[in-house]
């Protein structure tokens, strides 16, 4: 726990999965408190049909204290239709350039992102965090690998940026419904990155062809690991995959519906493998970040 | 500066406000000094190993959040080994909190968990038993003075009834409590709800049925608070739907000695320490120097009725 919140070089995650033999030590936080912040809307925009850009200030210094991979819980505010009660977990898009300032990228679908959709520039709002560990982005990597679908771009994309202020060179696959989905530009933000798109509308974002694609990246060149979040079918697909490729890791930010986002309440555990010992962690706490190798799938379980 | 310190019987507790059992971890410590709690009461512990309940176990009501955890547990020692010791180490009195399925184990978990480090035992009598066709124990009043009396007889620890709101005669079950022994009641718990997603026609909770909390819920347990005061001498901590100063000196006056607070965490993880500062406003504004003196102190006009009647009779 010590080590994940100790100061780290600019340009590196804090290295949050070095989970070993026990859930024990899973429990890492890279935070040092976790606080109630009460922000200012600076931008709110819809990017296309689906998905809302919201930029937030607060007086504390956000973008020093979010990692990669992180959320916050988001109090979503009433409306005259919509009374969301329950915060919204929902992870960083990205923080900076000034020290409050963090940003967020929504798929509007349940009643409390059409909630927030509603916030007006210049309207405050709450959020609690930062929350939960992050993406493991080592100084040694050459090269590392995105698999991105819907709303796990907006989790992976702060990676991105971390990564290539590190020289680590970046693999993106990037799977939308149709093209006019794809947000590419809002993933890479300027990112120089070998990317392959697909979409469900030319059939090329199939599992099958998706392994295909990954399979040849893989062959063609070493990556260190391969990261993911946003959809169950690429992930357990993956899982299968890296099987094949011992030397390259994989990590996954996975969702689940939570109540306190701090570990307490218990109501976001799923079932992970650690090291053949079947266990539930929390993904708030324990994650939202976790080996690919540790999933169990899970169909019914929301 | 108001007086925020009150006693529940044998204890005295620098400020009422507690965390309720299920809503308070460890983690909490990130957001709040817990050497500022009134006292630290920790999720429950069963003595039989449980995975709890299937997810999703929470969903979300008008103002409040139906749940489904089902109290996890790795029973008593890794809980005496690995749990406790974090929270023995504040200057604040820690309660364990215990649910058992059955009598004797009940009694003989609460006998395990009187140790020292430990300031009262809160016995979750709102849980299923198992001898009586899964009805909680706290549900009827013979079933309450069975357990609470078994658990008496094994502790000499201060002990706390966790009643529920579930039941359908407070009254009588709180009466039933304190003549078996307990020495303060917590009323209340999760009110029993349910759920239905319209589009998949499932249950939004994957145990079907769940607790709801939150301030839906807090007239309901109000008025139980204030039913249980009209019927016991043992303090009563008030449990349900609190999130601001205003509900907890509320729940003081209905009857309650001190109050839990539980899924307003889940909203702000400060809001325990914002209702400690905002007791002590609250106080200054309302003329208040001890907080204790409020307790039971509702303004009651019992001959209301007779007055109104005389009064109506004078109308056409």
């Amino acid at each position: 726990m010590q080590a994940s919140i100790e100061k780290q070089s600019p340009g590196f995650a804090p290295v949050a999965l070095k989970c070993s033999s026990t859930a024990q030590h899973c429990f890492q936080r890279n935070a040092y408190s976790v606080a109630s912040h009460r922000c200012e809307v600076r931008e709110h925009r819809w990017v296309n049909d689906r998905y809302k850009y919201l930029k937030l200030t607060a007086k504390a210094d956000l973008a020093a204290a979010t990692k990669p991979g992180q959320f916050y819980q988001l109090k979503c505010p009433s409306t005259h239709d919509l009374s969301p009660f329950l915060l919204r977990p929902m992870s960083v898009y990205g923080v900076g350039p000034e020290a409050g300032t963090v940003e967020f990228l929504y798929n509007v679908t349940g009643a409390g992102t059409h909630a927030l959709s509603h916030l007006e520039v210049g309207g405050q709002m709450d959020i609690v965090g930062p929350l939960g560990n992050t993406f493991g982005l080592e100084p040694g990597f050459q090269r590392i690998m995105v698999v991105a679908r819907g709303v796990g771009l907006a989790t992976m994309a702060p990676l991105l940026q971390h990564a290539a202020k590190a020289g680590i060179r970046i693999t993106s696959v990037m799977s939308a419904r149709t093209p006019k989905d794809l947000m590419r530009d809002e993933f890479l933000r300027g990112v120089d990155a070998d990317v392959h798109c697909v979409f469900d509308s030319d059939g090329s974002s199939s599992v099958e062809a998706m392994e295909q694609l990954v399979r040849r990246l893989l062959g063609a060149e070493h990556h260190d690991v391969v990261y993911t979040c946003g959809s169950h079918r690429i992930l357990m697909r993956l899982q299968q995959l890296l099987k094949d490729f011992p030397g390259t890791r994989g990590e996954v930010a996975m969702e689940q519906r939570m109540a306190c986002g701090m570990g307490v309440c218990l109501s976001c555990v799923r079932l992970f493998d650690k090291d053949g010992d079947k266990q539930f962690l929390r993904v708030c706490r324990e994650g939202p970040v976790f080996p690919i190798s540790d999933v169990v799938g899970e169909v019914e379980f929301g | 500066m108001a007086d925020l310190s009150v006693r529940v019987g044998e204890l005295g507790l620098r400020n009422p406000v507690m965390p309720a059992s299920g809503c308070f971890a460890i983690e909490y410590a990130e957001a709040l000094d817990l050497n500022n709690l009134g006292a630290l009461v920790i999720k429950s512990v069963s003595p039989k190993c449980r995975a709890g309940n299937p997810t999703p176990r929470v969903a979300e009501t008008y103002s409040g959040m139906l749940n489904s955890i089902g109290i996890p547990s790795k029973g008593l020692a890794y809980y005496r080994e690995s749990v406790l010791p974090a929270y023995t180490r504040y200057d604040t009195p820690v309660v364990v909190s215990i649910s058992a399925d059955t009598v004797d184990e009940f009694a003989d978990a609460v006998a395990e968990m009187s140790l020292p480090e430990v300031a009262v035992i809160e016995a979750n009598i709102s849980c299923p038993n198992l001898e009586a066709d899964g009805m909680a124990f706290a549900m009827t009043p013979e079933t309450t003075y069975k357990v609470v009396g078994a658990i008496r007889r094994r502790t000499s620890h201060p002990f706390w009834a966790k009643l529920t709101p579930n039941a359908s005669h407070i009254a009588a079950v709180a009466k039933a409590a304190e003549e078996a022994g307990a020495d303060a009641l917590v009323m209340g718990n999760t009110v029993l709800g349910m759920s239905i997603d319209v589009r998949t026609r499932k249950p939004k909770l994957g145990n079907v049925m769940g607790g709801l909390s939150g301030p839906a819920i807090k007239p309901i347990v109000l008025r139980m608070v204030h039913q249980c005061y009209r019927s016991v001498r043992i303090p009563i901590i008030g449990c349900g739907g609190i999130s601001s100063a205003e509900d907890a000196v509320e729940f003081m006056l209905a009857g309650a000695s001190a109050v839990q607070v539980g899924t307003a965490s889940f909203i702000d993880p400060g809001a325990m320490q914002k209702i400690i500062d905002g007791l002590e406003s609250l106080c200054q504004e309302i003329g208040v120097e001890n907080i204790r003196e409020l307790t039971g102190q509702v303004k009651l006009d019992r001959q209301l009725s007779d007055r109104w009647l005389r009064f109506a009779q004078q109308s056409g």
